[in-house]
């Protein structure tokens, strides 16, 4: 509420004051927005919807105060400008993505709440910068960022190279951190919708509504500031912030086992209206044929226009809606994208991904355990390199002796490896290797580790749910089938321009495996209590018994003559020869 | 730079123009001042804190979002709301409806809603950071939305909701706060001026406890049981297969949403809310600490944020070119070269890279007392003469 307030206030301002209709009227705007919304059947049966809206803004944020914040949000500017930031990626999800069955993701991010940063050469103190800036985005996002600190913070040498525009690339310039356990909910999605110029009153973003969106299989909202280039000669840069929220249909909760899919069935609206601010706004509809034949996928009403583009090294087919072309409303107030299926799809025709990996916790007990990594390169003769960076927190000691890497029977030796050993309540354990896969392999890599055993008050409230250890990042230049031409980055949808790509041979492409679950030895924690109880009562008797010892007196006492019963009772006594009571 | 204090007040007013502006940006060449009021002497806070984990314990999320929702209606902007929970129920794996808690039967009300913000939750509820925000001794990087900016003419509402007994509220199953604490946390509120008057609820087994030590000014309490009680659930919901809400709270927020911003209702009203015979436990209430009478409080006094605006027919126009107010925009060079964007994966930088020179230390006391002991014992030995051959 009081983010829009502010905005909408300096709107009032800006536009009371010498606004657009000054003297230079021919000055044009220096920020834009485009956004889209891509929709891909993927096959098994589910639907994945990414919407990218982006704003780029021609300023340079560094230098110079700039004041007058347009569309460009002013939380996040004054953040970039403030502590020196170059590059800034949050992710936060909730859910994986199943690279298996569902082909390679556009963009893919970790369980949980990942920030990776790159900042300026300028910024003198990184590690204070990174705290403050963790802080401050978990004012912003209601997500608890402060829990990021040394603990699980690494500096990756190999991996997360800056995406955008470069100078150097020091690499203790660069922070990476994961938060495996954090939660990811409404109240996530507020503070990111009300980052948008329009908010969620127009265009695409209507069809954000959380009770939808967060019935789903995976569902990863992102935040990406960098600088990029402004035109084709790039001699100046210009800032982008792009945001983008992949979510992915379930076929059997969300389309109650029916493969048609329209915008109504997922988000439960439609689009009705564009953002007025926004200059580009398309819907992408993945309608490319699988095993080259004809199209198996119908899509109503009529695409404004159908786009080919080179994707992920594929060539994939794409049927447009321009939502800012006036033909689209003609019809009817409100667009309702339906996706229907002309034959039923053969299960055989599933294609299985270049790249794909996953990841498990082997062994047993509560002492000892093993970290599984299988990467699988279903190339049939290419083979490529990867890189595989993994952060295992300091309570699981790793032992870097019994790391094996084993490709189809044989050791592979990493090309580099890059190993920094735990401390314990200070730094977790960062590995990163450059493997080379060979073509159709499987490469298994295993490292044992050691379960320690907290303080008592290291533990959380709920200890016995377990403990997280973040996903391993791979990063992979994987062979192209078609080979990619270099296309003008501002024409071609947002989808494809995220990492830039350098040669048409192969592309880059970033998985994250399955974050584990691991049991640490956990105290009973009532013990404290037995033991204050047990403690107490020892000592009781004890100290007890020995002070009655000591300061007791004793004396005889006459024993009473008694009472009738007694001396009946010594009589019958008497009799028997038995000594009397 | 336009540096504004975000209040209702101009929350309100924003809308007022987003809506006679068409949602367009136009060019206004006149303006009708609207004269904020200096009167606002009363700013209004809220916090809330549920302080209960694991699914069963849904209630207790519900009881807060409703109060928070109650809140919200009546005025209270998101800046001045610190809301805690310490699980997340809405987007729980268990929850059948994601994104939703519900506090009527039959999913009838959604109180979580769409615009909700949560500032601190999950592991973050603890009885340190509750107690930081209230007393205001946070750590310099706190974000704004994280604490409880009051002063001295603020009213604050304080609800409180969980799993407590006589004399202490359990914090997320590990640990407690007790009554003593908290009254100890108001007088420091007090001393240091945090707050104006202060209404304190309390929704827990045993509620009457925790107010039972308050010794500050201007503090009125209210609890849902006597100490010796315990504060029953509502009633299940079978689709979802928990409480869903408790009965002081649910009979509260039947009666809060009976009141609008310009109801006259007083507290005295709030104090009969749940008789015994719909909430099984005695409510009870503490007003000596409070200066004026429950009688002449409105509930829109802390619960709702109701402020003062004069309009004034006065029109004044702008002129077009304001003079000094130039563009911000500061001359760009540009650069000699074009820039690059860096290679994703430089497989042959990788591998050469060198590999980080570790850092010399000096050795440390160890080190140095064993080669000081080993260098003594040798010139024990074999005597001092054999000094100068080694230096």
């Amino acid at each position: 509420g009081g983010m829009a307030a502010a905005a909408l206030l300096l709107l009032l301002l800006a536009a009371a004051g010498p606004g657009p209709g000054r003297a230079d009227a021919g000055r044009e705007r220096r920020d834009a927005l485009r956004e889209e919304l891509l929709l891909s059947p993927l096959p098994t049966g589910d639907v994945a919807a990414t919407f990218q809206f982006r704003t780029r803004w021609d300023a340079d944020l560094q230098r110079g105060a700039v004041s007058h914040y347009r569309l460009f949000p002013k939380a996040l500017g004054r953040l970039v400008a403030a502590l020196g930031v170059r590059e800034l990626h949050l992710a936060l999800t909730q859910g994986f993505w199943r690279t298996r069955y569902w082909g390679q993701p556009p963009l893919q991010a970790p369980a949980g709440a990942e920030l990776w940063v790159w900042f300026q050469p300028t910024v003198t103190d990184v590690d204070k910068a990174w705290k403050e800036l963790s802080n401050i985005l978990s004012g912003i996002f209601c997500a608890s960022l402060n829990f990021i600190d040394s603990t699980n913070t690494v500096i990756p040498t190999a991996s997360f190279k800056p995406l955008g525009l470069a100078n150097g690339t020091d690499h203790h310039l660069l922070r990476y951190a994961v938060l495996p356990r954090e939660v990811v909910c409404t109240e996530n999605l507020t503070p990111w919708k009300k980052l948008l110029p329009c908010g969620s009153k127009a265009g695409l973003a209507v069809l954000l509504k959380a009770e939808r969106l967060f019935h789903s299989s995976y569902h990863s909202q992102a935040v990406h500031i960098r600088p990029i280039c402004r035109d084709a000669s790039c001699l100046a840069l210009s800032w982008e912030l792009r945001q983008t929220l992949t979510v992915v249909f379930d076929f059997f909760s969300s389309g109650q086992g029916k493969k048609d899919w329209s915008l109504f069935k997922m988000f439960s609206r439609t689009l009705t209206d564009t953002c007025p601010l926004a200059s580009q706004s398309k819907v992408y509809v993945d309608i490319s044929p699988k095993n080259r034949e004809k199209e198996l996928l119908e899509v109503s009403p009529p695409p404004t226009s159908v786009h080919e583009a080179i994707v992920q090294g594929d060539r994939r087919t794409y049927a447009v809606y321009d939502l800012l072309s006036p033909s689209l409303f003609n019809t009817s107030r409100s667009l309702n994208v339906q996706l229907k299926w002309k034959r039923p799809q053969d299960s055989s025709e599933m294609p299985i991904p270049t790249l794909h990996a996953q990841r498990y916790v082997g062994g047993y007990g509560l002492q000892t355990g093993e970290i599984c990594t299988l990467i699988y390169n279903t190339h049939p003769y290419r083979a490529f390199p990867v890189i595989l960076l993994e952060t295992v927190p300091w309570y699981l000691r790793l032992y870097v002796h019994t790391l094996t890497i084993i490709t189809k029977g044989k050791e592979n030796k990493p090309s580099y490896i890059h190993y920094q050993p735990a401390q314990d309540r200070s730094r977790p354990h960062l590995l990163e290797m450059l493997i080379q896969l060979p073509a159709n392999s499987v490469t298994k890599i295993t490292i044992q580790f050691e379960r320690a055993l907290l303080k008592w008050t290291e533990y959380p409230p709920d200890p016995n749910h377990g403990f997280y250890v973040g996903s391993s990042v791979l990063s992979a230049l994987v062979p192209s089938v078609t080979a990619m031409k270099d296309m003008d980055v501002e024409q071609s949808p947002l989808f494809t321009s995220l990492f830039p790509s350098s040669d048409g041979s192969s592309y880059f492409v970033r998985l994250y495996t399955e974050p584990l679950l691991v049991n640490l030895p956990t105290p009973d924690f009532s013990m404290p209590y037995n033991v204050i109880c047990l403690t107490c009562t020892v000592v009781a008797v004890c100290y007890g018994s020995f002070y009655n010892l000591l300061t007791r007196t004793f004396h005889v006492e006459e024993p009473s003559r008694g009472g009738l019963a007694k001396r009946l009772a010594n009589v019958i006594r008497k009799f028997r020869g038995v000594p009397p009571l | 730079e336009v540096d504004i204090r975000i209040t209702g007040q101009i929350f309100a007013l924003g809308q007022l123009f987003f809506k006679y502006s068409c949602n367009h940006v136009v060019l206004m060449q006149c303006v009708r001042l609207v004269c904020i009021s200096a009167l606002f002497n009363m700013v209004f806070f809220c916090f809330k804190v549920c302080t209960s984990r694991f699914w069963f314990n849904y209630r207790h999320v519900a009881n807060t979002l409703s109060v928070y929702r109650s809140v919200k209606r009546l005025g209270i902007p998101d800046s001045h709301i610190v809301l805690m929970l310490a699980d997340d129920m809405a987007c729980n794996p268990r929850n059948p409806k994601p994104a939703t808690v519900f506090s009527h039967k039959n999913m009838e009300l959604n109180v979580y809603g769409d615009d909700v913000e949560v500032d601190y939750r999950s592991y973050e509820v603890t009885v340190e950071n509750f107690l930081r925000v209230l007393t205001g001794r946070i750590p310099p990087s706190t974000p704004r939305s994280k604490r409880l900016l009051s002063d001295d003419r603020s009213n604050i509402l304080i609800y409180m909701t969980g799993h407590g007994g006589n004399g202490f509220l359990k914090f997320q199953d590990s640990e407690e706060i007790t009554n003593v604490e908290l009254a100890d946390a108001f007088e420091q509120m007090w001393q240091k001026r945090r707050y104006n008057e202060l209404l304190f609820i309390i929704d827990t087994c045993q509620g009457a406890s925790m107010y039972e030590r308050f010794y500050s000014p201007n503090i009125m309490a209210l609890a849902s049981s006597q100490v010796g009680e315990d504060s029953l659930s509502h009633q299940p919901d079978l689709g979802i297969g928990v409480h869903l809400m408790d009965r002081y709270t649910f009979y509260v927020l039947e009666f809060l949403e009976e009141i609008h911003p310009a109801s006259q209702t007083n507290m005295n009203d709030l104090f009969q809310v749940c008789p015994k015979s719909l909430c099984v436990s005695t409510p009870g209430h503490r007003t000596d600490l409070f200066q004026r009478d429950p009688q002449n409080v409105l509930i829109t006094d802390f619960f709702g944020s109701v402020r003062k605006v004069e309009i004034t027919a006065e029109t004044l126009s702008l002129d077009r070119d304001v003079p000094g107010l130039e563009s911000k925009f500061p001359e760009e060079e540009l650069a000699t070269e074009p820039l690059k964007y860096a290679e994703q994966l430089p497989v042959a930088q990788i591998i050469h890279q060198k590999p980080k020179q570790k850092d010399w230390h000096p050795p440390g006391g160890f080190i140095l007392g064993l080669w000081a002991l080993i260098i003594m014992v040798f010139f024990k030995t074999y005597g001092i003469k054999h000094m100068k051959h080694v230096f």
